[in-house]
């Protein structure tokens, strides 16, 4: 029942924003603080959940809550909540952000602030839920309820182009959506037709058999959805127009939460539903993800708009979110989990400075900036850690994120995890180049701007405190995630059938002598990895999915 | 004694907590924060020496675990600490040139408004150079080894109003970057081939897993050379350093002359059980080091920007280390590597301080004379060049150069050449320091000194001065029949090299040619630059040499070759590209709906005769394809 109130509290508290934002003076202040408290009490709600976990588990092994209702259930629909570590860290990541966009963007809506938190509030809800749905249907329903509300978000209290951009947003997410309820359906048939129980429920339909060639098409229904909302090249082109054109808050909760849910679908729903088809897509996936990497960040560098070029650096991080899931072992997705925080951690700052910046120059054309650092050195501090954890500085967050990723990544193929690596160098390109065109060099407008506030400088404090945390002992983290994923990596395995070929293990060849590694520091995952290959080392079979 | 090490690379780092954060309210008494970290953590090494050198552990490694860092299955590296002889010596080169250095600094930034902002770079680099020689596994060492390259960068933007000295960061960063991309794929090699990333565990299982010879010590060790030579600015990723000079001169004393860019020699030294089972790249590693000698110093010779010689002078010379390494003479390295950071770090520091008597010259064409009016700059700055031209007997670098053309010359594969360049290079470096001194220390005076060095100016310059003497007593060629305390000391981590048939009166022979070769480079320096000047301007003048003194002053084409080939397509196709053309197929589609809404809507006149006129030509035409398509 905790994970539903998870859910409600920000709904209800949207609700009593807007109700409190309608009253003329003071209301836009009362409705902060309400956005607040509602954030708050989701905060403590989290805290009772860690603290009573031991006590409370849930019906299936990694999921230590879960809760269910019926909804509809003459269609097989039911309001199927459930944690695990991995929803535990994102629903985290999700209220933690909620509330520094709220803090955040405090002096920067003005008009109608009821209706703008009530709008923020709503959207955090639907990806809280998207988080938590064990619901195919209940997680589509999620998944388009966090677009509406994003929606308002852009088109009210956007920047100059806000229509249109808002607009594109929703044309482009709205057609990932369909194909994915297309995909979702024909997976509820094909699993009715062969079991007769019509349900969508995600444990009950994960190991449906079906051949190969419906598995791949129903994948790639899900991929394309989930690669529009990541973004992956070539669908992309919503994001840059979208992050640019939302105001702050937008822009964190796109940056931060929104891209995110594309990364947990395919965590949660794309590979463990259609174990064999993603694995047979694996190569056709990492190089999507590459070309995301190198042309996000080609993009990136020859912007003049410092937002669009900060939005552009997104789809290279999310680039290397493909190249990790679609290596599937136990480091690259450990790559994935902190890559998903640590970029909601880094871009959301960077968002933010962009914001307080606009705020007060009036501008984002970085031809108008330079030489900052002399008015606002605070400011120019913070961004340059922030630029340097773009760049995947080592003891910060993004580092070990991109370095898991690409250690993974090297082990189911080495070729592209190489490739993959080139982002490390063209991301130092742009991430330096903010700085010198922002903060350093000549003088080209002469600016009188204050520094940083307090409300700011604790905001930036807190992510700052975050990041390097994440970057010099993640193992929190990182334990959090750790049985989730090996859940994720357990129910994708295909069958018997799987286990008995051996994974090509290129470390055992000819030049090689037979001296067995020592056990603690032995480089597969765990006992399981060893005798389960990855999926992108697994010879396919004819498509049979089995539960364990 | 050994427990107190965690202190010596966290004090730096505490420094810059500090600084950073409460830096601008400091005001002088930044420097104290700022110089007084390192030069506790100094002493703390200094404490950790005796403690090592007195009482050995056992092995003569110490290790210190402070945190696991990751932890995934079996990818864990932890925050480790590994103390031996090696790293012992390149903790102590580090903190006592880097004290030396912040004290010089103390005095010499005074001036200037980012006084505590450059302590806390200073101190975040000394911190992480610290790390980078202590680490116990790869992945460490690399958390050093990118912190050390930002500070790099942070520092020689350190003046950000001058968009050139923001370029030259950038150039610096990414470059390095380069190499460290490939470093850091060599680190996926390395673990999932190895299983660990534990430099130790990884050096015995590379000795028992892999054949000597075969691919994968070759490729691992490639890699590894892929970041060595991008941090130690050798062939073809040595640009970045003669533009790094846009830093504060303190900055290119420490990190681009002294500690920092030797990191690459470190590393190979470090992993050295690998290069020995790669032949082929280790024979590259001389090679190339004998390559780089001898491009540099011929730069370094035409060079007019008295930091722009120092800088072709270092990379020069690390080129030295890289030939040592590549003919497995290891100690040899490191020892050239701390009496360099001795020379070179005075080197700079004296040019400093002349730089700042002449109010900010950096022309040695607009100096002269310097010799009365800024006595201990100049016998501070000649004891330097001494030490770096290898003047025989009195002086460090006579002593690790010596022993480098050594090991080189009992090379079996192509000794003789290697020795040659070396030798060369010797004479190269000789002439072009000694052209340096003439010019800027003897002749007229040609621009009034307006500052006088202080003390806390002259005491880093005298000590180092001490230093660039003494430091190559440590290790003397067995014909003085002394011992060589150095190599011995670092025995416990090198494998002994090899020892060929040469006779110590081979060596007493190899060291008679190459004082002679390094006096001679003085000679020749002083009659062309100081005795007959209107010789080498009349040789600059003839068209093959304003040529080669034109390709040789650019750094040998390098700089031209890579924006040609690289920087400008990439800049361009990124700014060609602005608006994205995968957009324009979304724009395209877009187009083409509003096309034909507007072409649809144009249609619907609200004309009855309009409509029924289409509703025919629509049924003649459908019957029409019916028809016909029977």
């Amino acid at each position: 029942m905790i994970l539903l109130w998870l859910i409600i509290v920000p709904f209800a508290g949207g609700v009593a924003a807007w109700i409190l934002g309608l009253r003329g003076r003071g209301g836009g202040s009362a409705a902060r603080w309400a956005s607040i408290a509602a954030l708050a009490v989701d905060l403590a709600l989290l805290a009772a959940i860690l603290a009573g976990r031991s006590a409370a588990a849930g019906r299936h092994g990694d999921f230590f809550l879960e809760a269910r209702a019926g909804w509809v259930p003459q269609l097989g629909i039911s309001i199927h909540l459930g944690m695990d570590g991995l929803s535990l860290l994102l629903v985290f990541l999700t209220v933690f952000m909620g509330i520094v966009s709220v803090v955040a963007s405090w002096t920067e809506i003005t008009e109608r602030a009821g209706f703008f938190h009530f709008n923020l509030l709503w959207c955090l809800a639907g990806v809280i839920g998207v988080f938590l749905s064990m619901d195919l249907f209940l997680f589509y329903f999620f998944w388009e309820m966090m677009l509406v509300p994003m929606y308002f978000l852009i088109a009210i209290w956007g920047h100059e182009r806000r229509t249109y951009a808002a607009i594109k947003f929703f044309i482009f997410t709205q057609l990932g959506g369909l194909l994915m309820l297309m995909a979702i359906l024909g997976l509820y048939f094909i699993h009715g037709s062969q079991t007769g129980a019509y349900t969508f429920d995600y444990f009950d339909l994960i190991g449906t058999r079906m051949s190969s060639a419906a598995a791949f098409w129903l994948m790639l229904g899900f991929f394309v959805s989930f690669a529009v909302k990541l973004p992956a090249v070539p669908v992309h082109s919503w994001l840059p127009d979208a992050h640019t054109e939302a105001p702050t808050a937008g822009s964190v909760i796109l940056a931060g939460l929104l891209l995110k849910t594309g990364a947990y679908g395919m965590l949660r729903f794309m590979v463990p539903l259609f174990p064999d088809a993603s694995q047979r897509f694996a190569p056709v996936g990492m190089a999507v993800g590459i070309i995301g990497i190198l042309y996000g960040a080609v993009l990136a560098f020859g912007q003049t708009d410092l937002k669009r070029l900060i939005a552009d650096t997104s789809i290279s991080h999310m680039g290397f979110i493909l190249v990790g899931i679609f290596a599937w072992n136990g480091l690259a997705l450990q790559g994935v989990t902190m890559q998903i925080i640590s970029h909601a951690i880094s871009t959301g700052m960077l968002f933010i400075l962009v914001g307080a910046l606009q705020e007060r120059i009036h501008t984002r054309d970085m031809d108008l900036m330079g030489r900052l650092w002399e008015k606002v050195p605070v400011m120019g501090g913070v961004a340059m850690v922030f630029a340097l954890a773009s760049l995947g500085l080592p003891g910060l967050g993004n580092f070990v994120a991109e370095f898991l990723i690409l250690l993974g990544a090297f082990r189911a193929n080495p070729a592209a995890s190489a490739a993959a690596s080139l982002g490390l160098i063209v991301s130092t390109v742009y991430a330096l180049w903010i700085m010198q065109r922002v903060f350093h060099g000549d003088e080209r407008t002469r600016w009188t701007l204050p520094d940083m506030s307090v409300r700011e400088k604790g905001v930036a404090a807190a992510m700052i405190v975050a990041i390097v945390w994440l970057g010099l002992y993640p193992q929190p983290v990182i334990n959090e995630a750790a049985p989730a994923l090996d859940g994720l990596r357990r129910i994708s395995i295909s069958g018997p059938q799987a286990v008995k070929i051996p994974a090509p293990d290129f470390r055992l060849t000819a030049a090689a002598k037979a001296v067995p590694l020592p056990a603690e520091e032995d480089p597969a995952f765990d006992k399981k990895a060893r005798v389960v290959p990855d999926i992108s080392s697994q010879k396919s079979g004819e498509g049979v999915n089995e539960r364990p | 004694m050994l427990s107190l090490l965690w202190l010596v690379p966290a004090l730096p780092f505490a420094g810059f907590l500090a600084l950073a954060l409460f830096g601008r309210r400091m005001g002088a008494f930044a420097a104290a924060v700022g110089t007084g970290s390192v030069g506790l953590s100094a002493l703390f090494a200094l404490a950790v020496a005796a403690g090592f050198i007195s009482s050995p552990p056992p092995a003569r490694i110490y290790t210190q675990s402070l945190w696991d860092w990751i932890n995934v299955g079996g990818f864990k590296p932890g925050i480790l600490l590994y103390l031996d002889s090696l790293s012992l010596v390149m903790v102590l080169v580090v903190t006592v040139v880097g004290f030396l250095i912040h004290l010089y600094s103390a005095e010499f930034m005074e001036a200037d408004d980012g006084y505590s902002r450059f302590f806390a770079y200073m101190n975040l680099f000394v911190g992480s150079m610290l790390v980078l020689v202590l680490a116990g596994n790869l992945l460490l060492l690399y958390l050093g080894w990118e912190g050390v390259g930002l500070c790099s960068y942070l520092l020689i933007g350190f003046w950000y109003r001058q968009p050139e000295n923001g370029a030259a960061a950038i150039k610096a960063f990414v470059v390095t970057r380069i190499g460290d991309t490939a470093l850091a794929i060599g680190l996926f090699f390395l673990f999932l081939n190895l299983g660990t990333l534990d430099i130790q565990k990884m050096m015995n299982m590379a000795a028992l897993r892999w054949q000597a010879g075969s691919a994968y010590p070759e490729i691992a060790a490639a890699l590894i050379l892929g970041g060595a030579l991008g941090k130690s600015a050798q062939l073809p990723l040595q640009t970045w350093l003669p533009d790094a000079m846009a830093g504060p001169t303190p900055v290119s004393a420490l990190i681009h002359a002294a500690t920092m860019v030797t990191a690459g020699v470190y590393l190979i030294a470090r992993t050295n059980v690998i290069f020995t089972m790669a032949p082929a790249v280790q024979f590259a590693v001389a090679v190339i080091g004998a390559a780089t000698l001898l491009l540099s110093a011929a730069s370094a010779l035409v060079q007019h920007d008295i930091k722009r010689v120092l800088a072709y002078s270092t990379i020069s010379q690390i080129g030295y280390m890289f030939l040592a390494l590549g003919v497995g003479a290891w100690s040899a390295a490191i020892f050239h590597l701390m009496t360099h950071a001795f020379f070179k770090a005075l080197l700079f520091l004296g040019a400093g301080a002349v730089i700042s008597g002449l109010d900010g010259e950096h022309d040695i064409f607009k100096m002269g004379g310097l010799r009365r009016q800024m006595p201990v700059a100049f016998w501070c700055f000649l004891t330097g060049a001494c030490s770096l031209a290898a003047l025989p007997l009195v002086t460090a670098g006579f002593y690790s150069k010596g022993l480098i053309l050594f090991s080189a010359w009992q090379s079996r594969r192509a000794g003789f050449w290697l020795w040659a360049a070396g030798i060369a290079g010797a004479l190269l470096t000789s002439i072009y320091i000694f052209r340096l001194v003439f010019i800027v220390f003897f002749g007229k005076p040609k621009t009034a000194v307006v500052k006088k060095p202080g003390p806390r100016i002259v005491i880093p310059l005298v000590a180092l001065a001490f230093l660039s003497i003494v430091g190559g007593f440590v290790n003397m060629p067995a014909f003085f029949g002394v011992k060589d305390v150095f190599s011995r000391f670092l025995e416990s981590v090198f494998p002994v090299p090899p020892q060929a048939a040469s006779l110590p009166e081979t060596e007493l022979l190899l060291e008679t040619v190459s004082a002679i070769v390094s006096l001679a480079g003085v000679y020749v320096a002083y009659f062309f630059f100081l005795a007959a000047p209107e010789y080498s301007e009349e040789m600059a003048r003839t068209a093959p040499g304003r040529a080669l003194g034109k390709f040789w002053f650019s750094g040998w084409g390098f700089d031209w070759l890579y924006e040609k080939a690289l920087v400008s397509p990439y800049r361009w196709f990124a700014r060609a590209n602005r608006n994205d053309a995968v957009d324009l197929i979304y724009s395209f589609i877009a187009a083409a709906s509003r096309f034909f809404h507007y072409g649809l809507s144009l249609s619907q006149t609200g004309k009855v005769r309009f409509y029924a006129a289409v509703l025919a030509l629509g049924a003649v035409i459908t019957i029409t394809i019916a028809v016909l398509a029977r």
